[in-house]
This record gives structure tokens, sequence and C-alpha cells, in this order.
């Protein structure tokens, strides 16, 4: 297991590296210049010369790019041209806000999607079964961008139960801060739910139909038992597989919610950076977010090798 | 290297995983789940399940939404950019079926034109990805080799990369046209086909009438062509609709964060965003009500048309 772990740990190093050179390049290769929007559009082209040197905007691209990755390394991403935050400043105070978000998306995704998998599959298209297989088709066809408005509309506006916009930091107001974060994270946990639900489901109903649990039954366990000691592990792989793909339709969804409903998490300030032109910001965030995502495979891949055995010998 | 069809028989037959994941890493299990042999290996007849109501409800949907999408010019709609001042955020009437929204401007004409980003981002989009992707990984799915590592490796790498950044970063840097959209989306959709058109080619690359068509003298070409590729087509099919619905939900994202086709053009995206704008939700909800609702039933539709046809080209649905 060590030297499986090993060989994707190495990987992951090889794929992070990779994408420091693709963010480099994508943020330097493109058009457009930081010297307008910091000078203005109307200043001359002497001063924006003076300013490209001090950026260090004019050495070869390879340079920038050593300068900008030896920075890293120490964990200095560089300043904003624009506001004068480090970027790391940028994304301490905006990961937590986007991680909370995630954090109680998915909470709420595998609390509603694991139980009721664990119920239907049992009885395949039967009654329940029909209808949570209907509805969660139906929460496919619903991304965040429409959920959340349809949210704030019903339970922000019209039935006034939870605050529109708002964000309030977890230290300071722990109620007030779940309070708003609970519209957000349901908009974005749609997909997930339906996701999880339907590949648990599918992989279970299989499970039941092997030898294994027939002869549990045999031996007299109980329905309760027989379904998460023998039946949930070995149906939950493709589950484990696709709540570490998901993490990318999260991201993605973060950024919309924390747009709708000002939450100034680190999708927010990236949308802002591009704006902007804010070369450092869009750079730094975009490498600490590809990397999480990395990692976030890694670990999946971690915990696949204590749920499932076999991958390791393949 | 395991046989893909033995890992075919353990996995999962949901495919519905793709659709949340069109821009993201895939990993093989994913793109096996799209997987469908295309024969019994009984070699009993098929029992066919019918399509069924819902089926063709989303095939007439999906009919009328490009239909008129193409027709827009032709058909009796006001100017879907004219602002009528007097009237103003009106509720649905005679003179405005859906309404109008906070520049007076007539929601059915804009949901109308809308409809046309959606459709050209999401079915164009995957076209690009079918014919790069996809030929890359028909031959090189058949092929093997030096050439199928070294895409492998490539499309991996790109796969590890969060696109809606990339695609957020590069959106802006080149500025947003519908053009430049569509080619970053289509483009971004590359790697992704290749890996699901790859796993398909590769299990068909090995089958004993691929053998007999090489001992007959047949060409490499002939062989991808004739005998490899009509197998791949199911897979191709229900990947690709999987695929535009994950590409419409992009570029509904991007333009909800104003970052996709600027206005005053409309996009089922935008005028979402239009409608959470100053208050609207409050006063106004049919402004964000008509385009959410109909980006809903298109998604649906395509979801639901995607599925009824793995359904009927996938066997071990029948088992179940």
């Amino acid at each position: 297991m060590a030297k499986y772990l090993l060989r994707r740990f190495l990987q992951l190093i090889v794929v992070s590296f990779i994408i420091s050179v693709l963010v480099f390049l994508l943020v330097h290769l493109l058009p457009g210049d930081p010297t307008t929007q910091i000078l203005g559009a109307n200043d001359t082209a002497a001063n924006r010369a003076i300013l490209l040197k001090q950026l260090g905007l004019n050495l070869p691209l390879w340079h920038q790019y050593t300068v900008w990755l030896n920075a890293a390394f120490h964990g200095n991403l560089g300043t904003s041209y624009l506001n004068h935050f480090t970027v790391t400043h940028i994304l301490a105070t905006g990961a937590p806000v986007s991680i909370e978000l995630i954090i109680i998306s998915q909470f709420i995704a595998f609390s509603v999607a694991v139980p009721l998998a664990l119920v239907v599959s049992r009885k395949p298209n039967k009654g329940l079964d029909n209808i949570s297989t209907t509805t969660t088709f139906g929460l496919l066809a619903l991304p965040p961008f429409v959920v959340a408005p349809i949210l704030v509309a019903v339970f922000a506006v019209g039935l006034g139960w939870f605050p529109a916009t708002g964000y309030t930091p977890i230290n300071q107001n722990l109620a007030q801060n779940i309070h708003e974060m609970i519209l957000p994270s349901l908009a974005i946990t749609a997909g997930s739910i339906a996701v999880y639900f339907r590949l648990l489901r599918s992989d279970l109903i299989t499970t039941l139909q092997q030898d294994f649990i027939t002869m549990a039954r045999s031996k007299g366990l109980s329905n309760r038992r027989i379904m998460w000691r023998h039946a949930f592990r070995p149906s939950s792989f493709s589950l484990l597989a696709a709540a570490g793909i998901n993490i990318g339709s999260l991201i993605a969804g973060t950024f919309v919610v924390e747009a709708l409903f000002a939450m100034p998490g680190i999708g927010y300030a990236l949308v802002q950076a591009v704006e902007q032109r804010d070369y450092l910001v869009v750079q730094g965030i975009s490498l600490v977010v590809a990397i999480a995502f990395v990692i976030i495979q890694f670990i999946i891949d971690f915990i696949f090798t204590i749920v499932d055995p076999r991958v390791v010998r393949e | 290297m395991p046989d893909d069809r033995d890992l075919l028989d353990t996995q999962s037959s949901d495919g519905m995983l793709a659709n949340r994941i069109p821009m993201t890493a895939a990993t093989d299990e994913a793109i096996l789940d799209m997987q469908s042999p295309a024969v019994d290996p009984d070699g009993e007849p098929l029992k066919r399940k019918p399509f069924g109501v819902l089926f063709w409800f989303a095939v007439g949907f999906i009919s009328i939404v490009v239909l008129s999408a193409v027709l827009a010019n032709l058909l009796p709609l006001q100017n879907p950019d004219f602002g009528n001042y007097s009237s103003l955020n009106q509720a649905p009437s005679g003179a405005h079926l859906l309404g109008t929204d906070d520049l007076g401007r007539d929601l059915l004409a804009r949901l109308v034109f809308g409809a046309r980003v959606s459709l050209i981002v999401g079915f164009v989009g995957v076209l690009i990805g079918l014919v790069f992707g996809g030929t890359a990984g028909l031959v090189s799915g058949y092929r093997g080799g030096r050439l199928d590592i070294a895409l492998n490796a490539v499309s991996f790498i790109i796969l590890a990369f969060p696109a809606i950044v990339a695609v957020i970063a590069i959106v802006t840097f080149w500025g947003a046209s519908l053009v430049h959209i569509t080619i970053i989306l289509g483009v971004a959709t590359i790697p992704l086909m290749y890996r699901v058109i790859r796993a398909s080619s590769l299990s068909f690359a090995q089958r004993d009438f691929v053998i007999a068509a090489k001992t007959m003298g047949a060409t490499n070409t002939r062989i991808v062509l004739r005998e490899i590729l009509p197998n791949v087509i199911p897979v191709m099919v229900t990947f690709s609709l999987i695929t535009v619905a994950g590409l419409i939900v992009i570029e509904g994202t991007l333009a909800f964060l104003g970052l996709s086709v600027p206005l005053p053009t409309p996009s089922w995206g935008n005028m979402i965003n239009e409608g959470t704008a100053n208050n609207a939700l409050s006063t106004d909800p049919w402004i964000m009500l008509w385009p959410a609702l109909f980006m809903f039933l298109l998604l649906w539709s395509i979801n639901l048309i995607g599925d009824r046809l793995r359904q009927r080209f996938d066997i071990r649905e029948g088992v179940l």
C-alpha cells in the first residue's frame, strides 16, 4: 500500500508542478495589461514602462515564472496590484467561507442521499424508489444559478425565514453564521444529492443480488446489519469516486452563491480579480484552488485503499 | 492494464455522474459507466423498453426550443433589445405574454433569442470536442502504443485542472463573445471526449471481428471507420448529450457571473442574473422565473433523452 500511495504522491507532485506552469502561462499569455488597470487608459507610455519594470513584468517569461514560484514556496504569492492586500491574506480570509459552504452542502447531501438509497434499494422500482428516482433526476437539471435565486425568492423574500444576503464570521456569532449559510449551501447541494443517491442506489441494488448477502440473510442477521455492515461498503466505490470528482462542480457552485449572497469567499475574490486583471491574485487563487483540487483527489484515493484494498494490487 | 470489459461488469449502471462532471477530472469508472456493449453476450434478442411519454415530451420540448431559436427572426416577436420605458416590470399580459423586465424589454422575445446562446454553446462546443477528442480517442484506443500513452498522460493532466477556473480566466482576458466562449468550452471538452471514446474504442480493439478484419487485410482506416466506429457510436451519442447539458450549465454559470456574452444580448444565464438584481426578486420575480424554468426544462429534457438512450443501448439494465 505504501508503494501505491508513494506512486500516487509522486504523480501529485508532478501534476502540481505542471499546474503551476499552466496557471502562469494562462495569465501571462493572454492579452490584457495590468498597467491599464492601475494607471488608467490615458497615462503615458513612459510611465507604463516604469510601472512594468517595478512590477517585474518586463523580464523574460521564464524568469518571471521562477521568481514567482520561488516566492510561492516561501509562502509569498505576491500582492494585489489594486488594493495592496497580499494574495495569502485574500486566500486566508476567503477560504474559510468557501470551505464552510462546501462542508455544509456535502453534509446535507450525504445525510439525505445515503439513508434514502439504503431504504429504497431494498425494494427497487416500488413506490418510494420511483418517487425518489424521479425527484433526484429533476435535481440534476437544477444548477446553482437556477436554484439559488429561487431559494432566495421563496425562503428569504417570500417567507422571510433566512437572510437574503450577508455573512457573519464563524468566530463572531456561530448561530448567525449557520443561519446565513443554510440557503447558499442548499443551493449547491441539489446536484450532489442526486449524483450520490443515484450511484449508491444502483450499486446497492447490484450488491444485494450477490451470494454473500443471501448468506448473511440465511444466518438470520437483521436487515439493518446487512445493509450497513455487508452491503454498504462494497457499494460505496462509485460514491467515493463521485464525491472526489464533484468537488469541481462545487467550486463552480460556490462562485455563483458567493456572488449572489454577497459572501466574501475565494470564488468571489477570483471573479473580481479576473475582472480587474489583477494578475497575481488570479494566479495565486487559481494555483491554490487547482492544487487543493488535486490534493482532494489524492485523499479520495487514500480512502479508496482503505475501503477497497484491491486497488493497491492493480 | 486491467481489461476494460472486466471493469465494466463491476461498474454501476448509473451514467448520470458524468452529467455533473463534464469539465472536471473523469475517472475511468465514470467513463466506463457510459460504456455499453452493442451486442448481447448470450445472443438472446434484446427486450426493448418503450421510450415512454416523458421521453417524447422531452423531444418535443427540445424541438420547440431549437425551432424557435433558429426561426426567431421570422417569428412575430418584439425586438428583444428594445426597451419600452412606459411598460417597465410588467406582469404577463396580452401585450407581453411573459411580461417585461426592468428596462421594459419583452421577456418572451429575450427568452427565444437567449436560447440561441445556450444551444450554440452546448451543441457546437460538443461538436468541437467530438471532432478532435473523438477522433484522437478512436485512433489511440485502437492503435495503442506510444501515442496512446502520451495522449493519455496529457488528458489526465488537463482534467486535473478545475476547468471553471481556467475558463473564467481565459474568457475574461480573451474577451467574452459567443464565438470565444464556444471555442473555449469546446476545447475544454476535448480531453473528456478523448477519454470516453478511447475507453470504448479500446474495448473493441481486440474483439474477434476486428482481428478477423485485420487477417482479411483490411486497412487500419477501414477498421477504425467500419468496425470500431459503429460500435462506439452509442456511447458517443449518450455521452455527447450529457456533455451538452454540462456545457449549457457552465455557460449559464459564466453568464450569471456576468462573464459570458455581453449585454444587451440576451442569454438565459444573464436573464436570471438580471432578475436577481435591484431587489427584483421581491418585486418582479417572474423576470428570473421564466429563464430559470426554461433552463430547468431544457437540461431535464437533454438528461432524460440521454438516459433513455443509454438504457436502450445498455443490456445490463435489462437484467436488473
